[in-house]
């Protein structure tokens, strides 16, 4: 696997940020897009465009077509059971709004408990604090240490007779720690109680198997899978999406419609309602392939050193403090300096060309818990190189010297 | 060179070291200002006397360099204005940072406009306008009495 050719499929660093070249370590937020699915949505638009599911005619044909497809291989790509157990929404986002009200209207009831940690990011938050307003549920969150993991036994602790359901995210978006969620859902799953898994960060990065995870739902942000943004996946059991009521009412999702009755279509189409982000999903399919050209295996290996490097690098900078230390991290890495604050460190790493994130990463929770309001993050994708960290602690350096700090 | 316009010495002194930065106990008036995209807070509390005059003015909080030297130089500058003058200091300032080149009031000596037009710099940085603004916005809602917690996504 050569990462420079990798690199050069992604044409954003053919360009120049404030003269200089880019280094974008902020791919947990969004990350950077191929050239092949840049061009797959401009082909779709040229030459293949129709809306799906609908028309008869030979456009509407290939583009559902297309459409399936993308199904087809994110099934194979996470390794679920049936095709039809793949939802497309407009993001992970939308993929736990989806759950919490679904799962929420049919068996959530006033007192009944929602676990979650106080890793989650709002989306696996907000959604269930609605339910906690309409519904009068509580939610418990099970604790995060001082590594910034939320282990098996601090679930274990908050699980209760009245826990109906848990929303646990796989890979932290603030402390990079990659929750032992296999463990997590098999307690669970011996208790009765369902599992929500926020796989945001986790699906660009780590093997993906919902049949040997076992979860009953897997949430996955397409935009941070080197994809489109407007795609997002849910994966849920056949027997969930059967069970539980739609989300959306409209066009397509529908069976049958009568002034007395309505009865809803089959799936998965009972839950994409209304026109989807078509050109969007089919060329997600191209962020799949490209996935699967490298192999998984050789993007978690490649990644695995380059985070033990910025870790290292990081760890060996006085002026950085890590904000969390888990054993097992992904490519998140959150730090704070004595005498800058996160913001300013954003402001001047960016003159330099280099891309992070400041500020609570929508984890006001957890930051809460840290006693600090705000962090700085690094986070890599697979076009970051070693170069990239040197570049980033050289311009961490800098601030020192702006802010007359050494 | 951005970096030196945004970043003054006296922004920087600023940061490091707020002026004002403590409660009034005897406030009358009080406002609390929340950036809800970085997390960056802040509570302005204000001793306005009979003839509306601002007596005394503090603030707490914490945030970036930028926000804590805004309501450093701020507090600094607004301690024994009127109110009508606090007012157009306020927007001139406000107008200043997203636009205009120069401060137009005739209120403050050059040397505390000089003081102000350090931030001038912030204009070319669009994310950071919000730090910079965010406690002009919170003394505008203490003088008024707000009860309403400023929110820069509002603004």
């Amino acid at each position: 696997m050569n990462i420079s050719d990798i690199k050069k499929q992604f044409p954003i660093f053919n360009n120049k940020i404030k003269n200089n070249d880019l280094v974008y370590l902020d791919s947990a937020n969004s990350a950077q897009k191929p050239q092949g699915v840049i061009n797959r949505v401009y082909d779709f638009y040229t030459k293949e465009f129709s809306n799906v599911g609908r028309s008869v005619h030979y456009l509407a044909v290939t583009a559902t077509n297309l459409y399936e497809n993308t199904r087809s291989s994110v099934q194979k790509y996470i390794n679920a059971k049936d095709r039809n157990e793949i939802v497309f929404t407009k993001g992970a986002t939308e993929a736990m709004n989806l759950i919490a009200n679904t799962f929420g209207q049919k068996y959530l009831n006033e007192g009944d408990e929602v676990l979650i940690t106080e890793l989650e990011h709002h989306s696996n938050y907000v959604p269930w604090h609605f339910l906690r307003k309409s519904k009068k549920i509580n939610i418990e969150f099970a604790e995060v240490n001082e590594d910034g993991e939320v282990t098996l036994d601090s679930i274990k602790k908050k699980i209760t007779n009245k826990t109906k359901i848990i929303g646990i995210t796989h890979l932290s978006n603030v402390t990079g720690a990659i929750l032992p969620i296999k463990e997590i859902i098999g307690l669970a799953h011996s208790k009765g109680i369902p599992v929500l898994i926020d796989g945001c960060q986790s699906a660009p990065h780590l093997k993906l198997d919902m049949q040997d995870l076992d979860c009953d739902f897997y949430a996955i942000s397409g935009h941070k899978m080197y994809g489109p943004t407007g795609v997002g996946i849910l994966y849920a059991k056949k027997k969930w999406l059967e069970d539980l009521p739609p989300y959306q009412g409209g066009g397509g999702m529908i069976k049958e419609v009568k002034k007395q009755a309505i009865s809803y279509a089959d799936l998965p189409n009972k839950y994409e309602a209304g026109t989807m982000a078509t050109a969007q999903v089919i060329a997600f399919n191209e962020s799949i392939k490209f996935l699967e050209k490298i192999g998984i295996e050789n993007i978690q290996n490649y990644e695995k050193e380059l985070i033990n490097y910025t870790v290292d690098t990081l760890k060996k900078n006085n002026s950085v403090k890590l904000i969390a230390n888990p054993k097992n991290r992904g490519g998140v890495i959150s730090f704070t300096m004595e005498g800058v604050h996160p913001h300013d460190i954003a402001t001047i790493l960016d003159e330099d060309g280099v891309a992070i994130r400041a500020g609570h990463h929508c984890c006001q929770i957890l930051h809460e818990k840290l006693g600090i309001p705000a962090t700085a993050r690094v986070s890599i994708g697979i076009y970051n190189t070693k170069e990239d960290i040197d570049q980033l602690n050289s311009s961490i350096n800098k601030c020192n010297k702006i802010f007359d700090l050494k | 060179m951005n970096l030196k316009e945004l970043y003054q010495e006296i922004i920087l002194d600023h940061g490091k070291n707020p002026r004002n930065l403590r409660k009034i106990d005897n406030h009358n008036k009080d406002a609390k200002g929340h950036n809800p995209l970085c997390g960056d807070s802040v509570h302005v509390y204000l001793k306005l006397n009979e003839n509306k005059k601002i007596e005394d003015i503090s603030f707490e909080g914490g945030g970036c360099a930028i926000s804590m030297a805004s309501a450093s130089i701020m507090t600094d500058l607004i301690k024994d204005k009127e109110e009508f003058e606090v007012k157009e200091i306020v927007n001139d300032f406000l107008e200043m940072i997203k636009e205009k080149d120069d401060l137009k009031n005739n209120i403050l000596s050059d040397d505390e406009k000089t003081k102000l037009m350090c931030f001038s710099g912030v204009k070319q940085y669009p994310m950071r306008v919000k730090c910079a603004t965010l406690s002009w916005h919170t003394l505008t809602s203490a003088i008024n009495n707000s009860q309403e917690i400023v929110n820069t996504e509002k603004n």
